[in-house]
């Protein structure tokens, strides 16, 4: 389980920055959206991974599984979620303005001081 | 337990909701609430700041909840001092959004507007890590609303590529919360403090990773060196309003820095020893040096700004990376300085950049400005004061950064880079100056137009079409308004010296005697939480605390 949570991050974690160095705006949102799922999966786990256990305190609970990660990960699930929204929308902008989705500014003509 | 503190966040969020669900149709109607909230806001961190000037420090527990449960904000003198700052800058802001009609330029300006100062404010006020992520997303999410405003080809790649960095940033700071929540259980700030304390320094490479990740969420925030690529062009090609209300978004980032390491990593804890003098000083320092390096090579008076914004950032952060008292105090005094003057320096560039026709914002010969010599003049003070030249806020700030650097070991690095990073300075701004204000009256009115060389294709989309032609009719007096008040705020700060700067010394004492702080956080009783078997297991926060409420507590 925790070798598979791990790599799972890993894997996720090293796609996204992969893709995320890739030079067009599309490649760039899949790479963040994978560093999102990654990060999500993270927090998942910093409340330490168990099996079967129920999130909430109850009396008489033997074991339980810590809720608060949870929370923080639906927060961050959708924060991430709207923010991939945005940026798919300004990327599509920029693209539908510039003709080209390249995600580095093409080298200005270059006015100098005569 | 009164409930003012949780106006500045409050506020907003309702202004802005009313804004663009009520009145979206009626920009007078906007202008007016949007004006009013504003300036209420500046009443009500007034209000905050005396309240504060005397030491106390105010807890507000959302939903009653008691800390670490529930989510608190915590009102000290740093968080009133950045509280007023920010609502003294938006107002003026503002005024110049109106004069100038950049919020006629776009859609749903104002309702931005007010989010992004709900999430400014609030990311002051809260003592909770993982609301502060929260705040930090809506100021940026705001941002992204604001930066591309009225749109424009290059303003959408430059818009593109800061949500892109800023999402990054993001994920950074969520890895930086798991991790710290996998070492220690809780978010709380306060209660991070102790338990960070307590943990055992041979065992705490978790913990160092999260510190060392959290300050480059901040340095990314900041503008620091390897981390400050996301700055030039989007501060370059944001609209002049909200690049001027951006000059405070760096600025949280400084207080990020300032605030965690403080407190929960305070300098003196040994599991985070070596990461200021050994890291953030020099990247502070290169960062200095490379905005001042940016500012003499700018071919653009905005990106020349943006740069001058990276080197006072890297000023800010050598000063708080001394960690000592007067370093703090001496930061918090540029602070205020550096947004002030950046703020004036961005609407001053709109104004340039609008009245100089096809030469736009390019540093070459272009026509005189009509009505050159108010905005002349009033470049230059924004120069001497942005640059450090006496007598105006800047130099006090550097003096009083040279000052602190005294007593750390690097003190001739420091010395040498501000001293010759001032110098570059005072010739890029001098070089800008020139050749805007001055050679365009000796060689004539029409180069700029008659070199086609020289002329930007479609730079700034938003140039009103008649200012391109021909000398202009009478500019509006509101913009100036609006950066005459930001002036006269410069002034005021020179003037009052001294009273600030023992605020001031007075702040950075209470940041380094955190033991009030974290007493009255942790301590503050709220509403009862019914103590069950495994009550002392759930170090818990916001839905920890409602998941608690479902077990049997009625709300």
């Amino acid at each position: 389980m925790e070798l598979l949570i791990a790599s799972a991050v890993g894997v996720l974690t090293a796609a996204g920055i992969y893709m995320v160095l890739r030079l067009r705006t599309f490649p760039v949102i899949i790479g963040t959206s994978l560093l999102s799922y990654a990060v999500n999966v993270f927090l998942f786990a910093s409340g330490r991974l168990a099996m079967d256990a129920p999130p909430v305190l109850r009396d008489g609970a033997e074991r339980y599984t810590d809720p608060l990660p949870q929370a923080l990960v639906l927060t961050a699930i959708v924060i991430s979620f709207g923010m991939t929204a945005v940026v798919v929308i300004i990327a599509l902008g920029s693209w539908l303005s510039a003709d080209d989705d390249l995600v580095d500014r093409p080298a200005e003509p270059r006015e100098t001081a005569q | 337990m009164s409930h003012w503190i949780i106006t500045p966040v409050v506020l907003p969020a309702m202004l802005a909701a009313i804004l663009v669900l009520m009145v979206r149709e009626h920009i007078v109607v906007q202008r007016a609430l949007s004006m009013a909230g504003a300036l209420a806001l500046t009443v009500i961190s007034a209000g905050l700041f005396w309240q504060a000037s005397d030491g106390t420090i105010t807890l507000y527990q959302l939903g009653n909840w008691p800390a670490p449960f529930g989510i608190v904000l915590v009102a000290d003198r740093l968080s009133t001092l950045m509280l007023l700052l920010t609502t003294v800058l938006a107002p003026l802001v503002l005024l110049y959004a109106m004069g100038s009609g950049w919020d006629l330029r776009g859609r749903h300006f104002h309702p931005l507007f007010q989010f992004q100062l709900m999430g400014i404010l609030g990311a002051f006020l809260t003592g909770d890590a993982f609301n502060l992520f929260v705040f930090f997303e809506v100021l940026l999410i705001a941002s992204y609303g604001l930066m591309i405003h009225s749109g424009g080809r290059q303003r959408l790649r430059a818009g593109t590529q800061y949500v892109l960095y800023n999402l990054l940033g993001s994920t950074l700071f969520l890895f930086a919360l798991g991790t710290i929540y996998a070492q220690t259980g809780t978010l709380n700030m306060a209660d991070l403090a102790g338990r960070v304390a307590e943990l055992d320094p041979a065992a705490s490479a978790g913990i160092r990773v999260a510190a060392v990740l959290l300050l480059m969420v901040f340095a990314i925030k900041a503008a620091v060196l390897p981390l400050h690529f996301w700055l030039p062009d989007s501060y370059a090609h944001a609209p002049a309003p909200v690049a001027a209300l951006f000059a405070i978004m760096t600025k949280v980032g400084a207080y990020g820095i300032i605030r965690v390491y403080t407190l929960v990593f305070p300098p003196d804890l040994e599991i985070t020893q070596g990461l200021f003098d050994v890291w953030l000083m020099p990247a502070a320092l290169l960062t200095l040096a490379l905005g001042m390096i940016g500012v003499l090579g700018a071919a653009r008076i905005d990106r020349l700004v943006a740069f001058s914004v990276i080197g006072s950032m890297g000023l800010l952060l050598a000063s708080v990376s001394l960690f000592t008292p007067e370093g703090i105090a001496a930061a918090l005094y540029y602070a205020i300085h550096s947004t002030l003057a950046t703020a004036a320096l961005f609407l001053l560039v709109d104004q340039i950049r609008d009245g100089r026709g096809a030469a736009g914002p390019m540093l070459v010969h272009g026509r005189p400005i009509a009505g050159g010599a108010l905005i002349a003049g009033m470049f230059f003070v924004a120069a001497i004061a942005m640059t450090g030249l006496p007598p105006l806020s800047g130099f006090l700030g550097k003096l009083l950064i040279l000052d602190a650097a005294l007593s750390s070991p690097l003190v001739w690095w420091v010395w040498a880079v501000v001293l010759s990073g001032s110098l570059v300075a005072v010739v890029g701004f001098s070089r800008a100056g020139s050749l805007i204000f001055w050679k365009a009256h000796q060689e004539g009115p029409d180069i700029g137009e008659a070199d086609p060389q020289t002329e930007p294709e479609v730079e700034d989309e938003t140039v009103q079409p008649d200012s391109t032609k021909g000398p202009v009719a009478p500019r509006p007096v509101t913009p100036m308004v609006a950066i005459g008040g930001l002036i006269a705020l410069l002034v005021a700060l020179t003037v009052l010296a001294g009273p600030v700067n023992r605020a001031l010394t007075a702040t950075a004492a209470q940041l380094f005697a955190p033991a009030p702080y974290i007493e009255l956080v942790l301590t503050t009783p709220g509403k009862k939480i019914k103590d069950d078997t495994h009550g002392d297991e759930a170090s818990s926060h916001d839905t920890g605390a409602e998941v608690e409420a479902e077990t049997g507590e009625d709300h």
